[in-house]
């Protein structure tokens, strides 16, 4: 065989993986960008204003923390054709199936509202008032996921996924010291030393990279589209390539605001693109824009984690392949958490900062359990076959689980009692 | 009423469809469940108590 005729023989072998590939891709991806969501966005933007460049390197860490956790709800999902909820359900009986369940829904209604702070706020910057953004997003989302075909809801998800790359030329725009990035932000260490304020926000980073709601959503997500066996391969590289690009996403985040913002106080995004629009408008727009898109991101994939779950239990229809009257129940679910969540930021004085600290302590009662249940039916040898984790995904995974359960743990009680580890 | 009824029979038959686990309950899985449940009672515990300590501060 002559140069030409391998180099075509590769060629068409790569090309054909890479078509198999846009295939499949989709729920990791969609799953791990959507993890950057409005609280995410406040929290990388915070990290780079608080602490500069300097922990770029932790955010780095999270690229396999991510993935080993999300890639073993696409074996799950592929293997048992069933979501998460189900899952424990079938596997753990009545008891802990409710408990996450009933817990999931108290999770996402909560988060959901926190989205729409993010998505309210990120339009008033561009003199939108909240009501209209709420009205926007429900048709917006309802135009997304009345469609009718799974296929076309992951699609236009993927292109506000594409949306949220915004922050790649705004980082870019900063002009940021590549030397001082390398040298402050590739090298590991604690700014300052490990005091309770970088404590509280590594503890955030770590908090926002793995959500209840993602373990939900990639399996029923992996189920709604029909992923076989065969198809995990893909399905653990599109898991994996989201999850560096979320780390990516969060560390031009942190260059954004390190560069521009460092030593400023920042709450909020909104609150920083404010100021970013100071310095420079168009950066502060896709501060601006990014924080809305990372929000409905967010909203598109919370609100479908509950009504996959309740479907799955109910035995409802719940499948975005179907239509409004083949699947009356999944869709109402859909929207009532989705109307009832977008009112909240509307009601003068609701207790917004409330409801954060409330996402952060009942997440913590939900994280470690949908965990423990991951690994434990990720070792049903009996069901999951050849596809059950191996020793060494086990140590890795356990690892992983347990370090996330300790420091979730100690962000939600200092969440509840600030003074605690002071 | 009937919507309320049928509801509750709908729990009563989930209830029942999952009463049995289907997992195979090995020593580990039973360690996990066992300290799952001790952490999640003191979590709540953590929980009532701020919530007391938030009301008598009220």
């Amino acid at each position: 065989m002559d140069f030409f005729s391998l180099l075509y023989f590769r060629f068409k072998k790569v090309w054909k993986a890479v078509r198999l590939y846009l295939v499949i891709a989709g729920p990791g991806l969609v799953v791990m960008i959507a993890d950057n969501d409005a609280g995410g966005i406040t929290t990388y933007a915070a990290t780079g204003a608080k602490y500069g460049y300097h922990l770029i390197w932790f955010l780095l860490l999270l690229i396999p923390v991510a993935y080993y956790v999300q890639e073993m709800t696409v074996r799950l999902g592929a293997v048992t054709k069933r979501g998460h909820a189900e899952a424990i359900f079938e596997s753990f009986g009545a008891f802990w199936g409710w408990f996450s369940l009933l817990d999931l829904m108290i999770v996402d209604w909560l988060t959901l509202v926190t989205e729409f702070v993010g998505m309210t706020a990120a339009l008033s910057i561009f003199g939108v008032p909240a009501w209209l953004t709420v009205i926007l997003v429900v048709l917006l989302m309802s135009v997304i996921v009345l469609n009718g075909r799974y296929w076309t809801w992951e699609k236009i998800a993927l292109g506000f996924c594409l949306l949220n790359l915004i922050y790649i030329p705004a980082a870019f725009m900063v002009n940021p010291s590549l030397s001082d990035i390398a040298g402050q932000g590739l090298i590991p260490n604690l700014p300052g030393g490990l005091n309770n304020e970088l404590f509280f926000l590594l503890m955030a980073n770590i908090g926002t990279t793995i959500a209840p709601w993602m373990l939900f959503f990639q399996q029923s997500s992996v189920v709604d589209k029909g992923l076989q066996e065969k198809d995990i391969k893909m399905g653990k590289l599109d898991t994996f390539i989201g999850s560096i690009i979320t780390v990516s996403i969060a560390i031009f985040i942190v260059i954004v605001t390190g560069t521009l913002l460092h030593g400023a106080p920042i709450d909020d995004a909104a609150t920083a693109a404010r100021m970013l629009m100071k310095t420079n408008h168009y950066i502060g727009a896709f501060m601006a824009i990014g924080l809305f898109d990372a929000g409905l991101l967010g909203a598109i994939c919370i609100s479908l984690a509950s009504s996959w779950a309740f479907g799955e239990i109910f035995g409802w229809a719940h499948s975005l392949n179907t239509k409004v009257k083949e699947a009356p129940w999944f869709y109402i679910s859909f929207f009532f958490t989705l109307a009832t969540a977008g009112v909240v930021p509307l009601i003068p004085g609701a207790p917004l900062v409330l409801i954060t600290l409330f996402v952060q302590v009942v997440a913590v009662t939900l994280l470690p359990a949908a965990l423990v249940f991951l690994i434990l039916l990720l070792n049903d040898k009996k069901t999951m076959g050849e596809y059950a984790n191996s020793r060494l995904q086990n140590i890795v995974s356990t690892t992983i689980v347990v370090a996330i359960i300790i420091l979730s743990t100690m962000y939600g009680v200092s969440a509840l009692f600030p003074n605690l580890f002071q | 009423m009937r919507m309320i009824n049928q509801f509750f029979s709908k729990i009563r038959e989930i209830n029942q469809r999952y009463s049995k686990p289907t997992v195979e309950m090995s020593r580990a899985v039973k360690i996990s469940l066992a300290v799952l449940r001790v952490y999640l009672f003191l979590l709540v515990l953590l929980m009532i108590y701020k919530f007391i300590t938030v009301i008598k501060v009220v």
